[in-house]
């Protein structure tokens, strides 16, 4: 369990998530990356960047 | 055997990947492109193979450059991925080989754009050369939105949008074909579906498995080695009865592939990174 940064609300985070996943708030609905593991630490999902794809 | 990831994220992609270097029992590190400090006068890895997930371009091209001239072998390596990452790049390459593609042209003042659209006749699809999932892609199907959109890109974009690639339109049936090639081999291919003529996955394409005929797997086998080879998706357009490549991708996502075909596309990714390494 995380507080999400922008709602206060409970995100689950589970058992297997990495460093640099990004995950959504269920409540807000805002996207997060998990920038830290242990302990766990929320950041803004980055801004696309002009030079991003596949 | 010292394995790497570059990433940037870890998405659906990557989590795969890593699930399937643990079922493999390959040790692995994964590096954060955010985090990496690279010494140029020193080779401060020591990794026998990396495999560059990055989401960025500009990162994905000089880390690649940088283990390959520390000798790392990398997938993919740093030509196919200067090549795949512009698509002037790609587009000379590709047609130089033979391949087919729509006809394509690329002018560097509005004026000139102007004049190579005019020459090409409407409708025709400006893109920039990097740039991926569809953005900043646009159909133009009269001179007067061709002479706002040059002059919008001329003056709002970044220099590199006044490079202006243009493309005929190809009226295609609703959808694309996109292909996975994994060395020598296809992976597997879907169609690309959706109302929108942009048919990225990005842009909410739905999809539908596609069976691999001859001449399909010959065409885009043979686009992934003018390229040079790896890991990579190619985007054909049917035109009629003819095909037609688009781009090549050198870092693909594979969610919707791999929900679509159902194909453990991570693990043969894997098994031909492993390859590469023992070469
Ligand atoms: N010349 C074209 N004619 C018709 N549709 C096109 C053409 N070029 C691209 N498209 C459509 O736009 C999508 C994105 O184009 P693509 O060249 O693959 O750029 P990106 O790198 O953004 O994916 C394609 O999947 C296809 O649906
Ligand atoms: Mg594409
Ligand atoms: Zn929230």
């Amino acid at each position: 369990m995380a507080a999400c940064i922008v709602c206060e609300g409970n995100i689950d985070i589970p058992e297997d998530t990495e460093e640099g996943e990004i995950i959504e708030c269920p409540e807000c609905g805002i996207e997060l990356e998990v920038v830290s593991i242990d302990p766990i630490e929320l950041a803004p999902a980055p801004k696309e960047e002009e030079d991003w794809g596949e | 055997m010292k394995f790497g990831i570059l990433v940037s994220y870890v998405r659906f992609e990557e989590k795969k990947i890593f699930e399937a270097l643990q079922a493999r029992n390959i040790k692995f590190d994964k590096i954060y492109d955010n985090e990496i400090i690279l010494d140029y006068q020193r080779d401060n890895t020591s990794y026998d193979l990396i495999l560059d997930r990055s989401i960025s371009h500009t990162r994905s091209l000089q880390c690649l450059k940088i283990f390959n001239d520390w000798g790392i072998k990398t997938v993919n390596n740093w030509k196919v991925a200067n090549i795949c990452g512009d698509k002037s790049l790609t587009t000379s390459v590709l047609v130089s080989k033979g391949i087919p593609m729509p006809h394509t042209m690329i002018a560097y003042s509005p004026e000139s754009a102007l004049k190579a659209i005019e020459e090409m006749d409407y409708p025709v699809v400006l893109k920039p050369a990097i740039g991926s999932w569809g953005r900043l892609i646009s159909k133009v199907n009269d001179r007067e939105a061709a002479e706002g959109l040059v002059e919008h890109k001329k003056t709002l974009g970044t220099y590199h949008h006044s490079s202006f690639y243009i493309q005929k339109y190809i009226d295609k049936p609703g959808r694309d074909i996109r292909v996975l090639v994994i060395g020598d081999k296809i992976a597997t291919a879907i169609y690309r579906k959706s109302s929108h003529w942009l048919t990225n996955a990005s842009r909410g394409a739905t999809a539908e498995a596609f069976t691999v005929t001859s001449e399909i797997e010959e065409l885009s086998l043979k686009a992934a080695e003018a390229v040079g080879g790896g890991i990579l998706a190619v985007d054909i357009l049917e035109d009629k009865d003819k095909y037609l490549v688009i781009e090549i991708n050198y870092t693909p996502e594979f969610k919707l592939l791999h929900e679509t075909t159902g194909v453990d596309i991570a693990g043969m990714m894997v098994d031909y990174a492993m390859e590469v390494a023992k070469k």
